[in-house]
């Protein structure tokens, strides 16, 4: 289905928000800050665990929040046998994610997702799929998802894809750095990574299942936060576990910690795992709870995820209509 | 509000639990209740209204019983008992299940009349409350399973009265009704007046589970209907839940009746968190600990202490975390803190943080609804221990705070209270939490964590917070006695002197009193002589008075490094003893029979020296246990010193009963202050010499000679004694355990029967739990 342009209506797309908020322009690397970061896991798992059971969002609140919810995705496809006209099909699905008979009985046209992230190689033809739309492009780059080529080409490759036209790079880090403590080697890689984008948005991702402990993921937060990250992101969505809460919990506090030390606010995207509207409700709940309603807007927050907004066009229908929707009824990503 | 307007304010918006299936049962009820006795409903009478706190609502009518009422539910419980115990464990265990699963099928209707009554709000009725009821009930049923082949030695007490409070309503019926029903006992409980819906929700189940009539018997009313349970003569046990000052009342009045009692009373309980600890995870634990059931919680960390240094920025990100608590309708799912149980209470908590002088009182900036019981949690920093708000138990969602520089100091701190009920660290250092943890004065302490329960896990306090355990085998153990049927005890007097005896022949012995590892003089300055059968004098032994208690004490209390010696050095101690005991076994035994007369002096020092090694050996194998919690992690019982143990010893006996006793109080790490046998005292004071050679260090154990009447009151009231024993044949026991009150320290009293000394069953675990109290830690780990 192809959309109309209308330049009259409200759009709800990230870069329409009010530009309040400064870039993070990092900071000397602290590490009396980053050892004295501490990440209880038992006492984390079970925050975590009766975040989904102390709030609960229903009826209009909910077809608010899921429109929310919607607004923050990264729509992702990162596959090896992408091609371009399936990128396109995924782009026109970004423009109009829901059905627009919902979204009119909603009172909320114009939804759009935040982004949409694919492999280098895809991002020329993404960027033309979404020309006038607004929807950034967003490229995985430094040698995506194990960050282990050189690390000469991991540079040249994030300005390879800010030429392409992605405004948003996500980068993975060297997760051997966390794993040896070599704190120093992290800051100083992740500040080459922030130069190298210029002025794209960059997120850091730290492979969070990949670092061993809670207190490494802590601790490598900060430090990406140090060295410049605008957003610090979960996974690659290849790895064994990905976003967990657990794991976002940490990651947030560590963004609350930085927030309350330096006033910048870094964004967070949880990436892989997250494919039910319940998940993505209790996600809204968490960043509301712990770092505050204006961490609930797409520009410091996303969602790393591809099958999350089928189920939330469904439960978006079951609330136009009072009657349970079926997968095959929502235009395919 | 349109879905476009929240869209822009991301509100959470409402999301109430229907109450309808709870107010039909209600109306399916006449909305208004009489007692359940004998397995029935009686027909409702004058009573009370029961309110919700949230709304003020009248939710239905309750009967106030009356005496008769009381005396119908004693005799149905009576009627039951003999029949439900020997249903033997498994019909007991199929019973308990069927309770278990009756209260899984209606969760979400005890859920919602919970919250309707209490105030509490929904999600810690549906997720906490009620899931631990159901547990409680399953693991009993084990328990009952299990009773006939692992407590062969023990039986049900009879009928037990149960008095439970309005915080956890039907929790702490499960907590009660659970234990006393899987040891063979039957039960007249009384609910809170405030909170009596879900008891009597809990009656219409056991109608359903086909629960033998009398068995679970179910009284309403006030603190009179409570009284008349606590004075029944047809009650064997009272076990209560409530605060310290009824529970003092309680053990004043159930004094000398011979009833067993297990109190669980108020706290003060410190939350302690050293500079290394992961700081949000410990103020997302406060939310737990004091900000749970709007801090109306006996256990809950009220007691906040964080080391100095990281001081500022904890109570900051607090402030800030409290201003996210949401309070408003307990029914609604996104609320976290609901209403107070009553106005009353609202009232008192009020009440306290506006009387509070000094400190930096903070209250959370969330919004209150504009009716109902709502007081918004609270934290109040800097105080000083010297404050009454640092003292005293506010029970409501208030928090104080203060600061500490070391680990010591935070013990130190922790320790400086009334109370000790339970306890919160907070570190991610594993030496420095194992260490704190066991030297907090304290029932329950959590490592890492707060206000975890299991049925599993024992709970109950210390000092002022009572005795007694709840969960586990030791709560279990707590509503059964020893088999067999206990013989009286004849008072023994000591022999009068023929007159015109002159004393003993050789140079004169001056027997003494033996304190501090010292031998002393009585503060008094006299003595009493003390005659054999044949009325020829034997010795004169000194009369103890007040002062030598108060000194007899204090060298007690000083000799502190006992209970941290390993049980490997007091077992050799122990052994020594009975090696020393044992070279001078003849004149013992002379001594014995001179004293007694007869010829049981010889078999009585070998007893004892049996009965020494018998504690030699229990010294380093007492353990506790690792307790079987749903958690990863681990709840380590174990069974910790009292501190200081006064005993009156038997008269009967002199020796063997004074080393029945010292035995296992030394053995488990405490200091006793022993008052020997009144009439037969000589074996006692010639047994301080054997101390005195066997390494036993000054303090540790100290003897007193004299009156067991003129002693026993002053022991008993002792504010730094932790525990009284009596087995004297005088006929001490009431007035014991009403002295006992003043600090309720625990005590266990011979209430005139007799014990046989010389019978194995004198010794072993009975004796070693009397000597011991069983702290729970809680240690939660993963990295």
């Amino acid at each position: 289905m192809q959309q109309t342009p209308n330049p009259t209506r409200n759009r709800q797309l990230p870069q329409t928000l009010p530009a309040s908020e400064p870039r993070n322009p990092g900071m000397e690397l602290d590490m009396d800050w980053v050892r004295a970061a501490q990440a209880n896991r038992s006492a984390i798992e079970r925050r975590a665990a009766s975040l989904g059971t102390r709030r609960s969002v229903k009826k209009d609140h909910q077809a608010a929040w899921l429109l929310k919810a919607i607004t923050c995705i990264d729509l992702t496809t990162l596959a090896g046998d992408d091609t371009e006209g399936r990128v396109r099909r995924l782009c026109a699905k970004a423009r109009q994610p829901v059905r627009p008979d919902l979204l009119a009985a909603l009172g909320m046209p114009g939804i759009t997702v935040g982004a949409v992230c694919v492999y280098h190689e895809m991002v020329p033809a993404a960027v033309q799929a979404l020309a006038g739309s607004g929807i950034p492009v967003a490229a995985v780059s430094t040698g995506f998802p194990a960050g282990l080529s050189p690390f000469h080409l991991r540079l040249a490759e994030i300005g390879e894809s800010v030429t392409a036209g992605a405004q948003e790079i996500d980068i993975v880090i060297s997760r051997r750095h966390v794993l040896t403590g070599n704190w120093q080697a992290l800051y100083d890689e992740m500040r080459q990574m922030r130069a190298a984008c210029g002025d794209a948005h960059v997120k850091a991702i730290l492979a969070t299942g990949e670092l061993g402990s809670l207190r490494n993921v802590a601790r490598a937060s900060l430090v990406c936060m140090m060295a410049g990250a605008d957003f610090i992101k979960t996974s690659t969505g290849k790895e064994v576990v990905n976003a967990t809460l657990p794991v976002s919990l940490v990651m947030i506090r560590a963004i609350r910690d930085y927030h309350e030390r330096t006033g910048i606010r870094i964004g967070y995207k949880p990436a892989g795992g997250i494919s039910k509207a319940k998940d993505a409700l209790v996600y809204l709940s968490l960043m509301k709870e712990e770092l505050g309603t204006r961490w609930m807007q797409p520009d410091l927050f996303r969602f790393g995820a591809s099958s999350l907004l089928g189920d939330i066009e469904r439960q978006l229908e079951h609330h136009v209509t009072g009657a349970y929707s079926a997968a095959w009824r929502h235009p395919l990503a | 509000m349109t879905v476009k307007d929240i869209f822009q304010t991301m509100d959470y918006g409402t999301a109430p639990e229907s109450a309808a299936d709870a107010l039909a049962w209600l109306v399916d009820q006449g909305d208004r209740f009489g007692h359940f006795i004998g397995g029935a409903f009686t027909a409702p009478g004058h009573g009370f209204d029961s309110r919700n706190p949230a709304t003020d609502e009248v939710l239905a009518t309750l009967t106030q019983a009356t005496q008769g009422d009381v005396d119908d539910a004693v005799a149905a419980a009576r009627r039951a008992q003999p029949r439900w115990e020997k249903l033997g464990g498994h019909g007991r265990a199929r019973h308990l299940y069927a309770l278990a699963r009756l209260v899984q099928k209606h969760a979400r209707l005890f859920a919602v009349l919970e919250t309707l009554d209490n105030g509490k709000p929904i999600r810690e009725a549906r997720d906490i409350d009620i899931p631990l009821v159901q547990r409680h009930f399953y693991f009993h049923a084990g328990l009952a399973q299990l009773m006939d082949s692992e407590m062969p030695d023990r039986q049900a007490l009879g009928v037990c009265g149960q008095i439970i409070p309005w915080n956890f309503p039907l929790l702490m019926l499960a907590w009660k009704v659970a234990p006393a029903l899987a040891a063979g006992n039957t039960v007249v409980l009384k609910p809170a007046e405030q909170t009596s819906l879900t008891a009597l929700l809990f009656a219409d189940i056991c109608r359903q589970a086909g629960l033998p009539r009398g068995v679970v018997n179910i009284v309403t009313g006030d603190g009179a209907v409570g009284e008349m349970i606590v004075t029944h003569p047809g009650i064997d046990k009272i076990a209560f839940t409530g605060s310290t000052e009824v529970g003092r009342r309680i053990r004043q009045a159930t004094a000398g009746s011979g009833k067993a009692l297990t109190l669980e009373l108020g706290g003060k309980s410190p939350y302690i968190v050293f500079d290394d600890a992961d700081m949000d995870s410990a103020i997302e634990g406060l939310v737990d600990a004091i900000w749970f059931n709007q801090g109306q919680v006996c256990c809950a960390g009220s007691r906040l202490l964080v080391q100095e240094g990281v001081a500022d920025r904890f109570h900051t990100r607090l402030r800030a975390r409290m201003d996210k608590l949401r309070i408003g309708n307990p029914l609604d799912k996104s609320i976290d803190i609901g209403a107070m149980v009553s106005p009353e209470q609202l009232a008192r908590v009020r009440a306290l943080v506006d009387g509070c002088e000094g400190g930096l009182v903070h209250r959370s900036n969330a919004t209150l609804p504009d009716s109902g019981c709502f007081y918004p949690p609270t934290l109040i920093t800097g105080l000083a221990t010297a404050s009454p708000l640092m003292q005293e138990e506010i029970f409501g969602p208030v928090l104080v705070s203060t600061t500490f520089r070391t680990p010591s100091e935070a013990v130190e701190l922790a320790n400086n209270t009334r109370y000790g009920l339970a306890a919160s660290l907070w570190s991610e250092n594993v030496n420095l939490a194992l260490d704190v943890a066991p030297k907090l004065a304290a029932g329950v302490i959590w490592v890492n964590g707060t206000n975890m329960f299991d049925a599993a896990a024992p709970f109950g306090g210390m000092r002022e917070s009572g005795f007694g355990r709840e969960g586990g085998w030791e709560g279990l153990s707590a509503y059964t006695r020893a088999r067999g049927k206990p013989k009286a005890l004849a008072r023994i007097t000591p022999f009068e002197g023929k007159a015109g005896d002159t004393g003993p022949e050789g140079i004169d012995r001056t027997p003494k009193l033996y304190v501090g590892g010292k031998q002393a003089r009585p503060d008094g300055g006299y003595s009493r002589t003390i005659h054999g059968k044949s009325g020829r004098a034997l010795g004169q032994v000194p009369v103890a008075g007040r002062k030598d208690i108060r000194n007899a004490v204090e060298a007690a209390r000083g000799a502190a490094g006992w209970s941290a010696t390993t049980g490997h050095l007091r077992a050799q101690i122990l052994y020594y003893i009975a090696e020393n005991l044992s070279a001078r076994a003849p004149e013992f035994a002379a001594t014995l029979d001179a004293m007694q007369g007869g010829k049981g002096g010889k078999a009585e020092v070998e007893a004892s020296i049996r009965r020494l090694f018998t504690y030699a050996a229990w010294a380093d194998k007492y353990d506790g246990r690792v307790k079987g919690v749903p958690l990863r992690g681990v709840a380590m019982a174990m069974p910790a010193p009292l501190g200081v143990i006064a005993a009156i010893c038997p008269d009967d006996a002199p020796l063997l009963g004074l080393v029945s006793l010292m035995g296992p109080a030394i053995a488990m790490g405490n200091r006793a202050v022993l008052v020997a046998s009144e009439a037969f005292p000589l074996a006692a004071t010639d047994f301080y010499q054997i101390l005195d050679t066997s390494d036993v260090p000054g303090g540790v154990v100290n003897i007193l000679t004299g009156s067991h009447a003129d002693l026993a009151p002053t022991l008993a009231a002792h504010m730094d004694v932790d525990a009284v024993w009596c087995f004297s044949s005088t006929p001490l026991s009431g007035q014991i355990e009403a002295a006992s009150a003043s600090n309720l320290k625990r005590t266990w009293v011979n209430d005139a029967t007799a014990r046989d000394w010389l019978d194995t069953k004198s010794e072993g675990t009975e004796f070693l739990e009397q000597a011991t109290e069983i702290k729970t830690i809680w240690v939660p780990y993963g990295e």
